[in-house]
């Protein structure tokens, strides 16, 4: 199912089970209203994501990813976050070199009882992602993307949006 | 694989915003799935019921319910699959409520977006694999942090239900903020006459071991096999020897030390016994202050001290215990008056705290019982108490209501009639909270019977006037301004975290809220659990309390640890990492990650390999994102697992281009 269109961009969240999670869920508790783009992945702990999930999602047309976790020194396995810091870090600062652009990823960390921040800091990053716009498709030479959207160009109320589409991908 | 989808209607919680029977007609369409059908309660007996059935009737192999957050109710429904006949982790759940049907009102989104949700959980169903716990000892020994009412509750009954306890005080002796205590609301009880019995009985319990003066170090271990590293601090005392006969007191010439248990209003001597009834009564040294440690000489304890127990070259001591489960009942501490500078806390002589008044109040107490204004030593005759000193107030980040403060100081205007009948006390208050069992009678008699005059208003300046005191405040029941001539005045201060809770809470892997207070499992209903498996809290370390509810919550907490112990063995996780000796290099790259020290190497067919430590793991999954080959797999979270949520959510979009 894809996101609504006009309403919606592609949004990917990775939040850890204690904290993040929890944030999210306190949010909603206290019915703090928040766009609703954004679809959270659990994960035990921040320091479980693979920075090549990320560049994955990203790969399959996510418009963006948002990591939280636990504030430094309050992990629940004691360094995770850390860890998790240490290359997403890195993941931002390589996102240029691949493509990405890195406005397009965010980490952060929220506390299982921040809610309010966690209302925050969805409505921020959704916001920046819809300031942004799209994502242009990934990784796609010219004469594929051409031969994938020969059929849809030929439908002639497609035509002008898709031509579009095209040519930005290409430029 | 025939995977069955329950979308719960929460009543209207979910379906209010949710279309919940288009997210299940939806479900029906995806690959793998068998059955898919809207429940009204998927979490009463009933829906769970529902659950059963279709499980048996259609033969399902795994179950996704669509309801509320896992951190509820996934226990729940992994119970209800197991009944069903299915392995507990053949089910997944989709958070549709909290992160869903409760955000947003539109209903459109809302439906598209609990029926991308579920899918995702019937991706990742897909790949689950059957998991099995393993069982391992415990050891049915108990530590305790704080040894307050809340943790002296918590220890006694945990002691009494025969297991070993270890409690462990940061200060010289147990009793902690209580102790200081004249009387106690509502009962105007007499506090050392109610603690000081239970204080004895946690000295002479046999299954009791105190650490007094002691502070814990490290931790770490797991639920049912933690192993604590306690400092003990110096004292300079030998407490094996000393008897508590007081004679080092008598005759200590550094006499004016400032004491922290009567709230520094008045002196005591460099080696002392916070107060008669301590526990332990052992004397020990402020270091600061004693001429001995600062300048070299003296020693005149040494020379008194009929059992030689004086060590003024005492070194820290670490001492280690081995418990299966933790209590921490570390308590609070009160905030501080000086933020405040226009009520001259700290400036002003005659501006005290509550619990300064509470100890000139007491009998054991620096003026023996008697009030007397610290300026000039006479008794007060008005006596203004300001409320809320750093509770409901958010220009000094303390935004939450303390809770006892209405009702202590409703006490001490009673106390203050009866110590002074011809005086007459004042109240500034925001609004009386007092909702507990006869709390508001209580405050009505302050009222009523003995003439407290309260006033609605804060308080805007206190200010000194020749040798009384002037409050200026604004009384909002009659919109006017108000000046009140006061001999003394006394602040309510609130409750904030104890110092050092934060760093306790990393050492014991447990979360604080932003003031700094320890985070119950479930506000509702886990309030004694932590998220870390086998750690407990009792008493105001989790927020402010009274006496009554600090000492329901150790008992509390006391039953949850009798209970986990009923047993001989835990089941543990199966949510751990495994590795695949195929593909592991033994570059041990994971063992240097790992927190817990959970993987050990091992040599197989003489090639070094990693291998995960079954019990000691936790699951936190850091190896799995570090491991470069991908052979060690946190089971339950695996790659192919999150990447099958990652897929759902984003489809490839031209799959062909990768490859």
């Amino acid at each position: 199912m894809p996101p609504l269109a006009g309403k919606e961009l592609r949004i990917v969240g990775f939040l850890c089970n204690w904290c993040s999670y929890g944030g999210a869920d306190t949010a909603g508790v206290g019915r703090f209203s928040q766009p609703t783009d954004l679809r959270i992945i659990r994960v035990p702990c921040s320091g479980r994501i693979d920075p090549l999930f990320i560049l994955r999602t990203f790969m399959n047309g996510a418009d963006g990813v948002l990591v939280s976790g636990c504030h430094p020194r309050d992990c629940h396995y004691s360094e995770g976050n850390l860890y998790a810091r240490r290359r997403l870090e890195i993941l931002q600062r390589l996102m240029p070199f691949i493509g990405i652009e890195p406005e397009r990823f965010s980490y952060t960390w929220v506390s299982a009882s921040e809610g309010q921040r966690w209302q925050k800091v969805v409505g921020t990053f959704t916001d920046e992602i819809h300031a942004i716009g799209p994502a242009k498709p990934f990784g796609v030479s010219m004469e594929q993307l051409e031969k994938q959207m020969a059929g849809v160009l030929a439908s002639p109320e497609n035509a002008g949006a898709e031509k579009q589409e095209v040519e930005r991908a290409a430029s | 694989m025939k995977i069955g989808v329950f979308v719960c209607h929460c009543g209207s919680n979910i379906a209010g915003t949710v279309d919940t029977e288009k997210v299940a007609a939806a479900a029906r369409k995806l690959p793998g799935v068998a059955f898919a059908t809207d429940t009204m309660y998927a979490c009463s007996e009933p829906g769970q019921e529902g659950i059963v059935e279709a499980v048996k009737e259609h033969g399902l192999d795994g179950v996704v319910v669509a309801s509320c957050t896992p951190r509820m109710h996934e226990a729940t429904f992994r119970r209800t699959v197991e009944r069903a006949g299915l392995n507990r982790y053949m089910f997944e759940m989709a958070n549709i409520r909290e992160h869903v049907s409760w955000i947003g009102k539109d209903m459109d989104a809302n439906t598209n977006k609990a029926a991308e949700l579920v899918a995702m959980a019937v991706a990742k169903l897909r790949e689950d694999r059957l998991l099995f716990p393993k069982k391992f000892d415990i050891n049915k020994r108990v530590m305790v942090l704080g040894g307050g009412v809340a943790g002296i509750q918590a220890a006694l009954d945990c002691a009494d239900g025969g297991l070993d306890v270890v409690l462990v005080e940061k200060t010289t002796t147990i009793g902690g903020k209580m102790a200081k205590l004249d009387k106690t609301f509502p009962t105007v009880d007499c506090s050392s006459c109610i603690l000081g019995p239970k204080m004895v009985d946690i000295a002479q319990h046999p299954n009791i071991t105190l650490y007094a003066a002691s502070e814990v170090d490290d931790v770490s271990g797991y639920v049912g096999n933690f192993k604590v590293a306690i400092r003990k601090k110096q004292t300079y005392v030998d407490w094996d020897l000393c008897t508590g006969c007081g004679q080092c007191m008598e005759k200590c010439p550094s006499k004016k030390t400032p004491d922290a248990f009567n709230e520094f209003i008045g002196p005591t001597t460099a080696i002392n016994i916070p107060f008669p009834q301590a526990i332990p009564k052992k004397a020990s040294i402020n270091a600061e202050a004693c001429i001995m440690l600062t300048k070299g000489k003296c020693g005149a304890c040494a020379k008194v001290c009929p059992v030689e127990a004086i060590r003024f070259d005492q070194q820290e001591e670490i001492v280690h215990e081995e418990v299966g489960a933790i209590v921490a009942a570390t308590g609070y501490d009160l905030f501080d008056h000086s933020k405040y500078p226009e009520y001259g806390g700290g400036r002003i002589p005659d501006v005290i705290t509550s619990m300064q008044y509470e100890r000139m109040l007491s009998a054991s107490g620096p003026t023996g019982g008697h009030i007397k204004r610290p300026s000039n030593g006479e008794e007060p005759k008005n006596v203004v108490f300001i409320q809320c000193v750093g509770s409901r107030d958010k220009s000094v980040d303390r935004p939450y209501c303390s809770g006892f403060c209405c009702m202590y100081t409703a006490k001490q205007t009673i106390l203050t009639k009866d110590h002074i009948p011809d005086s007459q006390s004042y109240v500034f208050y925001m609004d009386i909270r007092s909702p507990g069992k006869n709390y508001d009678e209580f405050t009505r008699r302050a009222m009523e019977q003995y003439g407290a005059r309260y006033i609605r208003g804060r308080v805007a300046q206190v200010y000194e006037k020749g040798d009384t005191l002037i409050v200026r405040g604004a009384d909002t029941l009659t919109g006017t301004s108000i000046e009140v001539e006061a001999d003394l005045v006394v602040l309510a201060v609130g409750a904030e975290s104890a110092k050092g809770a934060a760093q306790l809470a990393e050492k014991l892997r447990i979360s604080y809220d932003t003031y700094g207070f320890y985070m119950e499992s479930h506000p509702k209903l886990k309030p004694v659990e932590t998220n870390t498996a086998g750690v407990f809290l009792a008493g105001c370390c989790q927020g402010p309390k009274d006496i009554p509810s600090s000492v329901g919550q150790g008992s509390a907490a006391a039953a949850k640890v009798l209970a986990m112990f009923s047993k001989d063995q835990l089941e543990s996780d199966p949510q751990i990492s495994q590795v695949d000796i195929k593909r592991c290099i033994g570059c041990g790259k994971c063992m240097s990650t790992c927190p817990f020290g959970a993987i050990k190497e091992i040599d197989f067919r003489g090639q070094k390999k990693a291998e995960v430590i079954e019990t000691v793991c936790q699951g936190c999954g850091l190896c799995t994102a570090t491991c470069p080959q991908g052979a060690i797999q946190l089971q339950h979270f695996t790659d192919n697992q999150i990447l099958a949520e990652v897929t759902s959510l984003c489809p490839p979009l031209l799959e062909k281009s990768f490859e």
